[in-house]
This record gives structure tokens, C-alpha cells and sequence, in this order.
């Protein structure tokens, strides 16, 4: 059986060509890039052309490029960095928890945070954050797309506003990066996140855009790597691996891809419209990134709908996962105001720039030939 | 799959038969949702839906290249087990919250989810047996081979659709047995100890587990504090609340006694728990409500039984006796020592269930 993956939006495949930048850097050239000697020297030129590469990607300067672990040491780097006690911070009821639950940390040690909400298709209004700001107001973030819905947040309206606030703008471009432009001089942002393995680079990579002059409490103590911001010997083939990616998905953005995932994204959608009754697509009217759809379907458990999916090799999502790995009702489609069994009986798919049409086609008549079996069969419970 | 011993090996062999398998862990209760709180252990000790007993199952289910999932159903479990058990310990009886687990979870939900994913069958590691009579044109649910291992107690409530589609692979083995075959399919939890206490409840506090549980849904735990009465009235002292006792306990009554005193019964209303010697906690009838039959279709009139009033109980001779629409009488040939409202009854004849109910 030949599986067909649409489950991007947790994590896509790596790109041939970024393993290739990256197996020296695991093999023969293993230095560490502080060390002074030669094998330490290729080791650095390679992490600072990274660097230049996610620069050019994010439309800033390599100095304001700092690589972490990944998107959620980004956010906690981007919130942790910015506040302290006594300080207030904006964002968002419908962001990831790697900044909701940092928010939620940052409470308990004497932050104040508001958890902004959402209207009926996941859209903060900038109106609402502009009536959130207070004097001590230090942060504001707010994700750029979001990873359930794929819904795009007015971040220029609310760089807008805190601009004129004179207040701190991080912004989550996890889910973004690689689906839509991102030039950090017409967001406008101070902060900015992105993750490696959600492009197509490795996991355990990614990287938080600094904007010159932002003061930033680093997490960790230990070395003065990435200019005393992230300490920590570098991850260089991971790095590496998020350079090339990154110059992949701007080639990518340059040649159309957008456009022909948004193409077969629309396609599934409306195949899935046609062939499933009682269903709708979550975010449906709202601007959202193209590789994103999101539906509910009444009378079912997404759970229970996704391992019957991927029993047929077809991979996708429900929610969230908890850490045993069981599904948990999703708290962006909660905020968004969907009854708790709408929002169970969700399902996410995310396509990727190496899915094709045919897999389309297949994914539409697997889903919907088993959304009416199941139907079928908790209509006819064993209770 | 539980990640012990049973199940794991119940895994291995029907994949040794050939059987086209999906494994699935249910995810029913957060450890951590408690811990902490006033009287709770600080560290999760217990071994209920714990990360640890989900790497046992999936290493297993990674081990014999099935697939496996965990399914998250603790919604179900809170409204079907968790509130059933603190309501009833609250109104002074003693609930088993195994059966209820086996009849929400296990056999309802879990067998709604495996038809959901495209499954015909459950098996589990449960010990007992199952097999379909055609003369009666009913199946039936036996005892193990192994009757130390006997959990048929508390599956009385399994229904003939749920019968049909369940296997207990185990019904024929004893526990050693089973060990040794887990040893032979290279399972590396073979030597896992069996899971004794309710799984839920780490330490096995149960009081604890009530007063935490209602502090954190925001509910104030209902003052059932009351006298203690000796059989005849008189009283013999206070306690602090009904769901502290259970009918036939000896510890914990805070009574000095020449002779040992006993938990007799328990009065919701009046908050009353009386205690007696031992002689008085003998009972020659009991009640029994909503009842399931399984091999027969309805009780009309009497039939002889034997009976299991816990789950630790030689089966006592009676007669039952159809007294209501959903309720029999069991007269004891002898009369039987504490029975304890909230328990089961559970009517065998030989080998056979012949149904149960819930004694009031």
C-alpha cells in the first residue's frame, strides 16, 4: 500500500537536496564551529552561510538571524526573553502552546497575560488588541497562521498598532514559513518564528528572527554562541539543513508552489464537500494558507476517523496529542466557538509541495467512503 | 492493550494465528490530574493509563509489527466510572468500578471504536471464556481454567452482541502459563507484577481519592457525618462520613470494644452506620436490580444458582426468585457474610454465568 501523507502541518519530509547540504556536517566535517582550528572553521563558515541563506528567506539581516532548536524554543526564547514580573503581555487564545502555555507560565511568575479572543472563523480583530494595551504592555504575539485551521492573523494591522504603542510584536511563523512571503520590513515584527521540519528541514532545527536593537534575556547559561543569545555548541548539519530548506522554500515561493498546493487543497476540499454530508470546512471563509483545510464532520469522532484513515494509508489529524499519544479536543476550535462534539469530530489535513493530484483524488475517496462507514456504525451503537 | 503481561501476550498470539491486528491502548485517567492535591501522593506512583505502561504496549505492538493506537476516552471514563464511583461510596455503598469499566469502557466504548476503525472483533487479556451455544441459541460466558485468576465477576454485565464479538484468548490458560508464553514469544514484560489495585486510585486511598476529586471539580464534599448505633440503636459514637465505611470493615471505626466490632450497615438518610460482632453481619437474602441475563434469556418465577456477592467469594447455593420488572431475590441456603450494597451478585451454575445484578 502506498501511504499518502497529509499531515504537513506536524511535520513534512525532508528534501533530498537538504540532506545532501547536510551529510558532510555529520561525517567528515564534524567540527565544532567555536573551535579555532580548521575542522572547527568549515564548521562556522557553513552555520554563518546558513545564516545568510535564512536571512535572504525571512528578508533581514544574517545578524538577526538566532537558530534554536526549533519553533517552540523560538516562542519560549521570543516570550521568556522580552518580560519580567510585573510586565503585561497580548496574545491570543488560538495560538500554539508553545506560546499559549509560556504565556500561562509567565502568569504564575507575575506576568500579566490576556488571552485575546477569537471571532467564529479564528481571526483576532486588531481592534481587540489595540483595547487590550495597558502602560506596562511589553509583548504582544500573535501567530501569523495557525496550525489547525491554517487561518492568517491581520498581523500587519496589529504591527500597526503596536508600532504606535511602542510595544514589543512577536510574531509565530511556524506554520507560515514557506506557505506565504515573509518579509520582516513590511510585518514590521521584532520577533519572529520559524521551525526547520515544517518546510521540509530537519527536525530539531529552527530559528527566532531578532530584530537589531531588541534587548533579549537569553533562556539558557552557558557558552556566548549566536551573539550571547542561545548558548549551546550548534547544531550544524541541523542548521545547515535549515538553510537549504529555507532556500527551497523561497525557490518554492518564487516558482509557484504556493499556488498549485493551494490548487489541490481547493480541489480536495470541494471533492470532500461533494462527496460527505452533514460537514463543513472550519476557517472556510477566511484567508488562510494554501496547503491548510480543516473540516468538521457531524456524527463522528475524528479520533476514531483518523486511525481508520491511516489503517487505509492515508495520514492526517484530530486535535491535538496528549503525551501518551491519544488525541485531545483541540483548543483553537473551542475558541473559535464550536460545540466540544464538533470540534472531536474534526479533521486536519495539511498537503505539502511533493503532494501530487492523484493522491488527492485517492484522499477524497478514502475520507469520504469512510466517514459514511462510520457513521453507519456508531449509528448503530453496541450501547 | 494495558502494557501487562495479559494483554500483550493475548497480542502475541493471535499475530502467531494469523489474525489481522490493531492494537489500541485506552487512555482513560490523567495521573497527574490530582497529584498534589491535600492527602495525594505528590509523585504519580500509579500505574493507570501511565506513559510507562503505554511503552510496554506499543514496544510490544512495534515487537509483533501491528499497528497501535492510543485512543483517548477520558471523558467517558470520568462520567461512566469515575462519578459513579465517588457518588455511590457518598450515599454509603461500596461500587466496583471494574464492572463499570468493563461495561462503559472495554466492552461499549473500546468495541465501538475497534467497529469504528474497521475491526470485527476485541480480544482482550481478561480470564474467563466465551462460546456460543446453538441449542440455546445463546452465547455463554464460562469461568477460566484458571479460577484463581477468575474475572468473570465482573463481567456479568457483558451483553450477547458484546459476547459475540469479544475473545478471551486466555480462558483456557492459567497465569503461570501465560507467563510462559509470554516468555516464548520473547516478550520482554513477562515478569511484569499484575496490577492489583483500582487503577485510578495510587496508594489505594479511596477516601482521598473522593475528598481531591470533588475539591477539584469545585464541590464541596457533602457532610454525611453521623452517629454510630450498635443493632439495637443505642449510639456508640460519631464518625465523618458515610463513604468511609463499608459494610463488613473492622478497621477504622475508632471504637473501643471488648470484642471486635464490624461495619453492619450504612443509612444514607440518616447518616447512620451501624456496627455489630460478627455474628450480626450474616445475611439469608438479598436484593438484586438492574440485572443482565446471559444464558437465559429472563429469570420467570425461581431457579436454583450458585452465588458470588464479591469478587473474592465462594459461590453460595440460594434460589433466586424474580420479585420486580428488573429486580430477584436471592435466598441463601446458608446465610452469607456481609453483603454490601453496591457490589454485584453474580449467578453461576457450574462453569456458567447465568447472569447479575447490583445489590441494593
Amino acid at each position: 500500500m502506498r501511504r499518502i501523507y497529509l499531515d504537513a502541518n506536524a511535520t513534512t519530509p525532508l528534501l533530498p537536496e537538504v540532506l545532501e547540504a547536510m551529510r558532510p556536517f555529520l561525517l567528515e566535517r564534524f567540527g565544532n564551529a567555536s573551535s579555532i582550528h580548521q575542522e572547527g572553521q568549515h564548521a562556522r563558515w557553513a552555520v554563518e552561510q546558513a545564516r545568510a541563506s535564512v536571512a535572504r528567506f525571512l528578508g533581514c539581516r544574517p545578524s538577526e538571524i538566532v537558530f534554536t532548536s526549533g519553533g517552540t524554543e523560538s516562542d519560549n526564547l521570543a516570550l521568556f526573553g522580552s518580560v519580567k514580573p510585573g510586565d503585561h503581555v497580548i496574545t491570543s487564545s488560538v495560538e500554539h502552546h508553545a506560546v499559549l502555555h509560556a504565556g500561562e507560565k509567565l502568569r504564575e511568575r507575575g506576568v500579566e497575560v490576556d488571552f485575546l479572543p477569537v471571532d467564529g472563523q479564528g481571526v483576532v480583530a486588531p481592534e481587540d488588541v489595540r483595547q487590550a494595551l495597558r502602560p506596562n504592555t511589553r509583548l504582544i504575539s500573535v501567530m501569523m497562521a495557525n496550525n489547525e485551521t491554517g487561518v492568517l492573523q491581520p498581523v500587519k494591522e496589529i504591527d500597526q498598532i503596536a508600532a504606535e504603542a511602542g510595544v514589543r510584536f512577536h510574531v509565530d511563523a511556524v506554520q507560515a514559513a514557506g506557505k506565504v512571503p515573509l518579509e520582516m520590513d513590511a510585518i514590521g515584527c521584532h520577533l519572529l518564528s520559524i521551525s526547520g521540519h515544517k518546510m521540509h528541514g530537519p527536525q530539531g532545527t529552527g530559528a527566532l528572527f531578532v530584530r537589531r536593537g531588541t534587548r533579549l534575556e537569553p533562556l539558557f547559561a552557558g557558552g556566548a554562541h549566536e551573539r550571547q543569545r542561545r548558548a549551546g555548541t550548534e547544531n550544524v548539519a541541523g542548521i545547515v539543513g535549515l538553510g537549504k530548506a529555507a532556500e527551497c522554500a523561497m525557490e518554492g515561493l518564487l516558482s509557484g508552489t504556493p499556488e498549485r498546493v493551494g490548487a489541490l487543497r481547493d480541489r480536495l476540499e470541494s471533492g470532500l464537500l461533494k462527496h460527505t454530508t452533514d460537514r463543513g470546512v472550519n476557517s472556510g471563509a477566511a484567508a488562510r494558507v494554501p496547503n491548510t483545510t480543516n473540516f468538521w464532520f457531524d456524527h463522528l469522532e475524528g479520533e476514531a476517523l483518523v486511525i481508520a484513515l491511516d489503517l487505509k494509508g492515508l495520514a492526517v489529524s484530530s486535535g491535538a496529542a496528549c503525551s501518551s499519544g491519544a488525541s485531545e479536543p483541540s483548543h483553537v476550535l473551542g475558541a473559535m466557538g464550536l460545540s466540544p462534539e464538533r470540534a472531536r469530530s474534526s479533521l486536519r489535513m495539511s498537503l505539502h509541495r511533493q503532494t501530487t493530484e492523484e493522491e488527492i483524488d485517492r484522499a477524497i475517496e478514502l475520507v469520504s467512503s469512510q466517514v459514511t462507514r462510520l457513521r453507519e456504525v456508531s449509528a448503530v451503537t453496541v450501547r | 492493550m494495558s502494557g501487562g503481561v495479559d494483554s500483550s501476550t493475548v497480542a502475541a498470539m493471535l499475530k502467531a494465528e494469523g489474525h489481522d491486528l490493531v492494537g489500541l491502548t485506552m487512555q482513560l485517567w490523567n495521573q497527574r490530574r490530582l497529584a498534589g492535591q491535600d492527602g495525594m501522593p505528590e509523585q504519580v506512583q500509579g500505574r493507570c493509563c501511565s506513559i510507562d505502561d503505554v511503552y510496554d504496549a506499543r514496544r510490544v505492538a512495534e515487537m509483533l509489527s501491528i499497528p497501535y493506537y492510543v485512543v483517548n476516552h477520558q471523558e467517558r471514563f470520568e462520567r461512566d466510572v469515575i462519578r459513579p464511583f465517588v457518588d455511590e461510596y457518598l450515599s454509603g455503598r461500596t461500587p466496583i468500578p471494574c464492572s463499570l469499566c468493563n461495561n462503559h469502557l472495554k466492552f461499549d466504548q473500546l468495541l465501538l471504536t475497534a467497529r469504528q476503525i474497521g475491526a470485527e472483533q476485541i480480544a482482550t487479556g481478561h480470564y474467563a471464556r466465551n462460546e456460543y451455544d446453538p441449542q440455546r441459541a445463546r452465547w455463554i460466558l464460562k469461568r477460566p481454567a484458571d479460577a484463581s485468576k477468575d474475572q468473570t465477576y465482573f463481567l456479568f454485565g457483558l451483553t450477547q452482541e458484546q459476547l459475540a464479538r469479544t475473545l478471551f484468548p486466555l480462558g483456557s490458560f492459567t497465569k503461570p502459563e501465560v507467563r510462559e508464553l509470554a516468555r516464548g514469544y520473547g516478550l520482554a514484560l513477562a515478569n511484569k507484577p499484575d496490577s492489583q489495585e483500582i487503577c485510578f486510585i495510587p496508594g489505594g486511598d479511596y477516601k482521598r481519592f473522593i475528598d481531591a476529586y470533588l475539591e477539584e471539580q469545585g464541590e464541596a464534599v457533602p457532610d454525611t457525618a453521623g452517629e454510630l448505633v450498635s443493632v439495637g440503636g443505642e449510639s456508640r459514637g460519631t464518625h465523618d462520613g458515610v463513604h468511609n465505611f463499608t459494610v463488613g470493615q473492622r478497621k477504622g471505626l475508632g471504637l473501643a470494644s471488648p470484642s471486635p466490632l464490624y461495619v453492619i450497615s450504612i443509612d444514607r438518610d440518616s447518616k447512620r452506620v451501624t456496627v455489630g460482632a460478627e455474628p450480626e453481619l450474616m445475611r439469608d437474602s438479598l436484593r438484586a436490580q438492574r440485572l443482565n441475563w446471559i444464558s437465559i434469556a429472563g429469570l420467570d418465577g425461581e431457579m436454583r444458582a450458585q452465588v458470588k456477592i464479591r469478587h473474592r467469594h465462594e459461590p453460595a447455593w440460594a434460589t433466586l426468585r424474580k420479585t420486580g420488572e428488573d429486580e430477584v431475590e436471592v435466598d441463601f441456603d446458608e446465610a452469607v457474610r456481609a453483603v454490601t450494597p453496591g457490589q454485584a451478585a453474580v449467578f453461576y451454575t457450574g462453569d456458567e454465568v447465568i447472569g447479575g445484578g447490583w445489590i441494593m
